[in-house]
């Protein structure tokens, strides 16, 4: 049934957000702290645990992946209400501090994702068999 | 009958918002095909078009949330609000892959500490070069640089004055703002190409907002893996912003 995989869903969103909250009242924090991260990882392990057990057929899969595909349109719809006007009208220095905080993430992103290219650069070489039997099946 | 209409799409809010999407949606598809020949995904496009939205309904309605201020299209605040954005995000974990997520573990929380820091250093450095110069100010338009709910949350705790939380709210909207449009144009430059990759994007450009829609923009396959991630910033800059990093602002300006 299509609705055990969106009920999955739900009830992995709210036990993170539930253990999200408790974690930001025991850090002493007024907000939810990873809520939905916590609620991801519940998901991710109710999927091997259920695979492995056979207990999830596609349409509860289904039931999931139609909320995975409503992403993008959903962040549209974000995007469609965000304080766009008090955004523009920060002046400079909410512009300038923006700008500037961006840059220097880009540039630290930049140089993080590309030390990962130089350490994944000795990836083995293809092995070459001899037997020209198992070359044709390459 | 224009009337009954307004009425029918203004009774049946979410699934006006549906319909409003999917035409967005539909329109930038077209746009990336015909004018830009692919070069630009149909949904940064998309993305753009409901920012240009947002910042039409705000100047009609005078409001704080774009165009779900508009009675008309109050759907679009239920659609992507914070429930049904989250519930989608939490949706597309189901396509991570264990073993790509635990092998950037450990580089993905040095990100997120590091996408705390750094944009507070440089928010509170601009704001004291603008003559912000008191720790309270200084600390709380550093926070909005982070996101823009760590801002007010952190101006609130140690005092800020209504005009620096407004200031801080502002930094962290266009810091959302720019991280959602420009991630898809500097995807090449922050070699933004494996899970890790996104994992690390997560960490450091923050707000789940811009992290999101800017992955989103740039390859679908990627939002869950920088999501997960993104989604503990928030609470680590509301974690950090009262305490260490406002102590530190202190000792260091007094």
């Amino acid at each position: 049934m299509i609705i055990y995989g969106t009920a999955l869903l739900a009830v992995c969103h709210l036990l993170g957000i539930f253990l999200g909250d408790l974690l930001g009242q025991a850090l002493g924090v007024k907000t939810n702290v990873g809520g939905v991260g916590i609620a991801m990882l519940l998901l991710i392990f109710a999927r091997l645990y259920m695979a492995k057990k056979d207990l999830l057929p596609k349409l509860t899969e289904l039931g999931v992946e139609y909320w995975g595909a409503m992403y993008i349109p959903v962040v549209v719809a974000m995007a469609a209400q965000q304080d766009m006007v008090s955004a523009l009208r920060g002046g400079p220095v909410a512009v300038l501090s923006a700008i500037a905080a961006v840059g220097t993430c880009a540039c630290v992103i930049a140089a993080i994702n590309r030390m990962e290219i130089t350490v994944e650069k000795p990836v083995p070489e293809p092995i070459l068999h001899d037997n020209p039997l198992l070359a044709d099946l390459e | 009958m224009v009337e009954i209409l307004q009425k029918a799409a203004a009774h049946n809010g979410l699934v006006t918002a549906f319909a409003l999407v999917g035409l967005i949606v539909l329109l930038s598809g077209e746009i990336s095909r015909r004018l830009t020949f692919g070069r630009v995904h149909g949904s940064a496009i998309a993305i753009v078009i409901g920012l240009g939205l947002a910042y039409w309904g705000g100047t009609q309605t005078g409001g704080h949330k774009g165009l779900a201020d508009m009675s008309l299209f109050g759907g679009i605040g239920l659609m992507g609000g914070a429930m049904l954005r989250d519930f989608a995000i939490v949706a597309t974990a189901f396509e991570v892959q264990v073993t790509e997520a635990r092998k950037a573990g450990l580089i993905g929380v040095v990100a997120l500490l590091l996408g705390t820091v750094l944009p507070f250093i440089v928010g509170a450095g601009i704001a004291w070069s603008f003559g912000y110069s008191d720790a309270v100010s200084m600390t709380t338009i550093g926070a909005g640089a982070v996101t823009y709910i760590v801002g007010p949350v952190t101006g609130a705790a140690i005092g800020a004055s209504p005009d620096v939380m407004a200031l801080s709210i502002a930094t962290g909207l266009v810091k959302a703002i720019i991280v959602m449009v420009g991630t898809p144009i500097a995807a090449r430059f922050l070699a933004l190409k494996t899970p890790r990759s996104a994992m690390v994007f997560g960490g450091l450009a923050g707000t789940v907002s811009g992290v999101s829609a800017g992955l989103a923009a740039t390859d679908r396959k990627l939002v869950p893996y920088g999501a997960l991630v993104a989604t503990f910033h928030t609470g680590l800059g509301c974690l950090m912003g009262p305490s260490v990093l406002f102590l530190a602002t202190k000792a260091l300006v007094g």
